[in-house]
């Protein structure tokens, strides 16, 4: 099995170019390991550093200290290993549908051999008969589902996704929300999912991180033992979510009186 | 209602073509233009008629032709009207000086009677634009390329850009006149220089301002930055380069014609200066017609081309 990232006292500091200004200390000795083929979500207050860690472990920034590894090898670039659909769906708008998802398999020079993958993978995310549209062509869920299907055809054993639902209204979020679970399953791969919403933390994770606020390191890691697949309005959700909005509450204490309210 | 009014529309053109040859043949003279063998200006106006009429026979039978004519219809009323006022002020009142004012007979007239010649004289421009037009296009693809990807070549280019690209052309022409061999180098460096400038520009600010998001995308599906350069950073500047080309193609005209003013004997604004300088004014508007043509032909053909490598844009940005 692949796809095992550990992450060993990772700390990210932002040098503020301002010299009135301080630096931001993003991370603070962040030290997680996600097992191979496990879906893991981080949850955390805002400005935490949730998608600068996403960020470090997809190879698009360096850690300021630490080191992460994925399957024992250490991470120091970006690389097609990984998979990352970003906070946004962030389609190249010049190309099509199809030559969105294809871009990977063509920028690696294995187009010709996977070919079939990307139609596979436009019917998987339910795109078919928009292959040729443009990204302007597609409400939000679908360009929600084409980049993700992008992220997915080259087969990554790490797929990060940056809160990839934000932005979609409820009914197409639980669709997606099962789309994703179903290729977590099928494929056999790594997920590792920022969101803000605890639900939705709880209804797809093995496990949910829960991130402390700035500098910020893992408060509390809690396995999620429900059986799969998991009904969403189930009372046992209940439980996890009061504990996770406690720990939550813990990080901040300002949102004290909101919470109580 | 609507139907009344647009075949009002549709007959407008026609009846402003009447109403010309009306005046044409009514209105008396002022017998100090010089006659021509036909009257080429009606022949022009029946082009016209036919043209139009071509259009409306389509549109019965296509929509969207129809719905073209019918927005173009007064705008070409327009034209008539213009040229019918011009007629009747240089052939038929004395109020314009006949030698800077020929009849648009003669302008007519001297074009189809020359076009062998002046046809000779087009070629000899184009070639020569051309020539210019794709060296400087493609060395100011380059250049706009290196300047917007490296901050090495950035820190020396930027500033000789800045200093030597916003000269007018023309002010080069002594110095290229005497650093190269031939008239015909010089020319062609002059015009490639114009179009260089604009396309350098609008090719390197264009990359620059590529959301960084679209490479690092590029990057996490396991991209080379060569590719990301030929598949990320130029398709996203596309839109801005075409600016910086269009900008180059107008600029491109004027160098042309500033060239051949100097030391050129053919072209046409070689046979523009000539005849200007010999008093011969239906030339001159003759060249002028002919150089606004063909600049609006180069034009169009560059919307169309940018309408079908830009189809991604539609709906994203209005131009
Ligand atoms: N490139 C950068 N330069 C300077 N500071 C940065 C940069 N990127 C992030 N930061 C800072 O690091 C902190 C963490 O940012 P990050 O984007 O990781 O937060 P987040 O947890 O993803 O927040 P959100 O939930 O709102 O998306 C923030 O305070 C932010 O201002
Ligand atoms: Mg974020």
């Amino acid at each position: 099995m692949v796809g095992e990232i550990n992450i060993k006292h990772v700390s990210k500091t932002f040098k503020n170019v301002d010299p009135g200004q301080e630096d931001v200390v993003a991370l603070n000795g962040f030290t997680l390991d996600i097992p191979s083929g496990s879906f893991v979500s981080l949850i955390g207050p805002s400005g935490c550093g949730k998608s600068t860690l996403l960020r470090i472990i997809g190879g698009l920034d360096t850690p300021s200290e630490g080191e992460l590894f994925l399957d024992g090898k250490k991470i120091t670039k970006a690389g097609s290993d990984r998979g990352f659909a970003f906070q946004g769906s962030n389609l190249f708008p010049w190309l099509t549908v199809e030559k969105n998802i294809a871009f990977g398999l063509k920028a690696r020079h294995i187009y010709k051999a996977q070919k079939d993958d990307v139609a596979d993978y436009i019917k998987l995310v339910g795109l078919e008969g928009f292959e040729k549209s443009y990204p302007h062509q597609l409400s939000g869920g679908m360009q929600q589902r084409a980049s993700l299907a992008r992220a997915l055809v080259g087969h990554p054993s790490v797929l990060l996704l940056d809160e990839p639902l934000g932005a979609l209204d409820a009914f197409t979020r639980m669709n997606i929300q099962d789309e994703i679970l179903n290729i977590w399953k099928e494929h056999n791969m790594t997920m590792l999912m920022v969101t803000h919403d605890v639900d939705e933390a709880i209804y797809m994770s093995d496990k949910v991180v829960v991130m402390s606020a700035r500098p910020s390191k893992v408060e509390e890691v809690i396995d999620i033992d429900l059986p799969r697949p998991r009904a969403r309005s189930q009372d046992t959700f209940q439980k996890y979510r009061t504990k996770i909005l406690d720990i939550l509450n813990l990080g901040g204490k300002i949102n004290d009186i909101e919470y109580y309210l | 209602m609507k139907k009344i009014i647009t075949l009002i529309k549709l007959i407008l053109p026609f009846l402003a073509i009447v109403i010309s040859v009306l005046v044409y043949y009514g209105v008396n003279d002022n017998g100090k233009q010089k006659k021509t063998e036909h009257p080429y200006y009606l022949y022009v106006l029946a082009l016209i008629a036919i043209l139009v009429l071509i259009e409306i026979v389509i549109g019965v039978f296509n929509r969207k032709v129809l719905n073209k004519i019918i927005y173009k219809a007064q705008f070409v009323t327009g034209v008539v009207v213009f040229l019918t006022v011009l007629n009747y002020l240089t052939t038929k009142t004395e109020l314009l000086p006949t030698l800077y004012f020929p009849s648009l007979d003669r302008i007519f007239g001297l074009i189809v009677e020359n076009r062998c010649f002046l046809l000779k004289n087009v070629i000899d421009s184009l070639l020569l634009l051309s020539e210019g037009f794709i060296w400087g296009a493609l060395i100011g693809f380059l250049t706009g390329i290196a300047l917007g990807f490296s901050k090495k070549v950035g820190y020396w280019l930027t500033p000789i850009t800045k200093v030597i690209g916003p000269i007018p052309t023309t002010a080069w022409i002594p110095l290229a006149l005497t650093v190269f061999p031939t008239t015909k180098g010089a020319n062609v460096f002059l015009i490639a220089f114009a179009v260089w400038f604009p396309v350098t520009l609008m090719t390197s600010s264009g990359i620059q301002s590529v959301n960084n998001i679209n490479f690092e995308v590029a990057k996490t599906l396991g991209a080379s930055t060569f590719y990301q350069m030929l598949h990320v950073a130029i398709p996203a500047a596309m839109p801005s380069i075409f600016l910086g080309v269009f900008y180059g193609t107008v600029s491109s005209f004027a160098t042309l014609m500033a060239v051949e003013m100097n030391g050129n004997s053919s072209g046409i604004g070689w046979y523009i200066n000539w005849q200007k300088s010999v008093m011969m004014y239906d030339g001159v508007y003759a060249g002028l017609l002919i150089i606004a043509a063909l600049c609006s032909l180069l034009l169009t053909v560059l919307f169309k081309l940018r309408d079908k490598v830009l189809v991604w844009q539609k709906g994203v940005i209005k131009w």
